[in-house]
């Protein structure tokens, strides 16, 4: 028998997979320009689910309407780089404050009620911001979208070019830097909380865990991370359309984490990928339906099964 | 002796119906206490009145001489008032180290540090060794809870209470459903719990019950009917008439 303190922190330590996987993401921005835009919606929608799995996966919220956290990180964004400044790192700042506050404001309303008082809750959060976004078009330019954002180089020097390198960059890292923080908060006491959380509320309660301040805290440091995809995905396609808010997109994520498996923190980026690249092929082979192929592929990897899918892949990335 | 734990008139209504009846209820420092009585008594709902699980209609809950009635569930149990559950309430998804981990960890202050990998803290681990032995889990500390047999299960569900450090310790039907092999263990590990702590057994299971306590609460339709020695209320006619008589001796 190992120490109690050697088997508890076995489960944190770095695996090789892991170096691989970031090597190889890396990697990629040494590819000849032509694959960086689908890379960038990648790492995007990879830092969205990632989000979404710190609360369903971590402290077990499911949310309908997670796109209200991207939605108000994309409009922050966008505003700040039209009238103030095309920093990109200030407007990454800013969408993260604004997210934060919204997240811990809305927080409360997720703590009491069902799982489907929350997928009601949250999607009628996303609802009314979006609606919001709609009834202001002075600000949000409404339905024809937040015209004229202009962006300023990365950190003054790079410019977002138009095959994407520099996007997919300024994503990746972005995307590298809060998957590390992530994996820190969920090994440790607090990200251990919430999986006690999740397993069983009342026993977490009877063990002297408060569960509504971790429940506030985690739903908070989700949206903040929402907010974050939010304004990568307004600053590398220097736009923001009311669709920021869509339902599909809240849906979309939930969609994601479900194809790379929740609580894992890496079953977000599987699971992007797997999204976005299916997505992409089924559309350049058959543009009108591809719908009916994610369906039916969804319908399929739920009876084969996901572990069989990714589970592999899953082993090399966590202990378990 | 000192008391540990008092309750002084509490009550309880649903609606039309009380649940819990006026008790007035003192648990002496190291005692060794069982509170029974027959289905539908209020027994349940005392012990949630007592945790803070349910919120009082009237009345007052003490904790080592301080008022907690307003407390919340887990203000108490950082306060040293922890309960097990009848039917197990486990992280089935996490291993027994980890729960016990999460219980060393909150009771020390550390459930909100999201820097440091669990398991940091000086003195955790001589902590949880020591819980697990007590309890015989530690052949099974890094086994999936859910897989565990019922009889650990069960020692578990005593194990993370006991491992919040508790001045008093609650135990709703410890060995509620445990097979007879497995049975013994849980026994066994009841009748060890060291001395500082006080024990308020809730049972069911009359040679349990007296082969432990060493004082009797009746609790009969939420009103305390009659307090005394094991012997005494063994003897008492009315207990034997509301509930020896209905559910035998054992």
């Amino acid at each position: 028998m190992t120490s109690a303190k050697e088997a508890l922190t076995r489960r944190t330590r770095w695996r090789w997979a892991e170096t691989v996987f970031w090597l190889a993401a890396f990697g990629a921005l040494l590819l000849p320009p032509g694959k960086f835009l689908i890379l960038n919606e990648i790492a995007i929608l990879a830092l969205f689910a990632l989000s979404l799995d710190l609360i369903l996966g971590y402290a077990g919220i499911v949310s309908l309407g997670h796109a209200a956290f991207l939605g108000v990180g994309a409009y922050s964004a966008g505003l700040l780089a039209k009238h103030v400044t095309g920093d990109p790192l200030a407007g990454l700042a800013l969408a993260i404050g604004v997210s934060t506050i919204l997240g811990f404001c809305t927080s409360f309303l997720v703590l009491r009620g069902s799982d489907l008082t929350r997928l009601m809750v949250t999607l009628g959060v996303a609802l009314v911001l979006g609606e919001l976004a709609n009834a202001l078009p002075q600000y949000t330019g409404g339905a024809d979208g937040l015209q004229g954002v202009v962006m300023a180089p990365l950190l003054g020097r790079f410019d977002f070019d138009l095959f994407g390198r520099t996007a997919y960059a300024y994503s990746l890292t972005t995307l590298f830097v809060l998957a590390l923080l992530a994996r820190r908060i969920v090994g440790s006491p607090f990200g251990l909380s919430l999986s006690a959380i999740r397993c069983n509320q009342l026993r977490a309660r009877a063990l002297g865990v408060p569960v509504g301040k971790r429940l506030v805290a985690a739903y908070t440091l989700a949206a903040a991370y929402a907010g974050a995809a939010g304004a990568l995905l307004a600053q590398t396609t220097a736009f923001v359309s009311l669709d920021v808010f869509d339902f599909h997109r809240s849906a979309d994520v939930l969609l994601v984490l479900i194809i790379g498996g929740a609580g894992w923190l890496y079953g977000g980026i599987a699971g992007a990928a797997a999204f976005k690249l299916l997505q992409d092929g089924i559309a350049s082979l058959t543009p009108q339906y591809w719908q009916f192929w994610i369906g039916l592929f969804l319908v399929v990897f739920v009876l084969v099964g996901r572990e069989r899918l990714f589970g592999g892949l899953r082993k090399l990335l966590v202990r378990r | 002796m000192t008391v540990v734990l008092e309750t002084r008139r509490l009550t309880k209504r649903f609606g039309g119906l009380t649940a819990t009846s006026d008790v007035s209820f003192a648990l002496e420092q190291g005692a060794r206490q069982a509170l029974i009585g027959p289905n539908g008594a209020g027994k349940t709902t005392f012990v949630n009145l007592l945790t803070g699980m349910l919120p009082a209609s009237s009345g007052q809950v003490f904790l080592a001489g301080e008022e907690v009635t307003g407390l919340k569930p887990e203000a108490r149990v950082r306060r040293g008032l922890v309960r097990t559950f009848q039917i197990n309430q486990l992280f089935g998804g996490l291993t027994p180290l980890e729960t016990l981990a999460l219980a060393v960890g909150e009771r020390q202050g550390q459930g909100h540090d999201w820097r440091r990998p669990v398991g940091a803290t000086v003195g955790l681990d001589a902590e949880i060794m020591a819980v697990a032995e007590r309890f015989g889990l530690v052949d099974v500390l890094e086994r999936r809870t859910d897989t565990l047999p019922y009889g650990k299960q069960r020692l578990l569900e005593i194990a993370a209470a006991f491992a919040c450090k508790p001045q008093v310790l609650l135990l709703d039907e410890p060995a509620a459903g445990v097979p007879e092999a497995e049975r013994r263990d849980i026994l066994d590990a009841i009748a060890a719990l060291p001395d500082d702590v006080s024990v308020l057994l809730i049972e069911h299971d009359m040679d349990l019950v007296f082969s432990f306590a060493r004082r009797i609460s009746v609790l009969v339709d939420g009103a305390l009917l009659v307090e005394g020695e094991p012997a005494a209320i063994a003897a008492d006619p009315r207990v034997r008439a509301v509930y020896l008589g209905e559910g035998g001796h054992g």
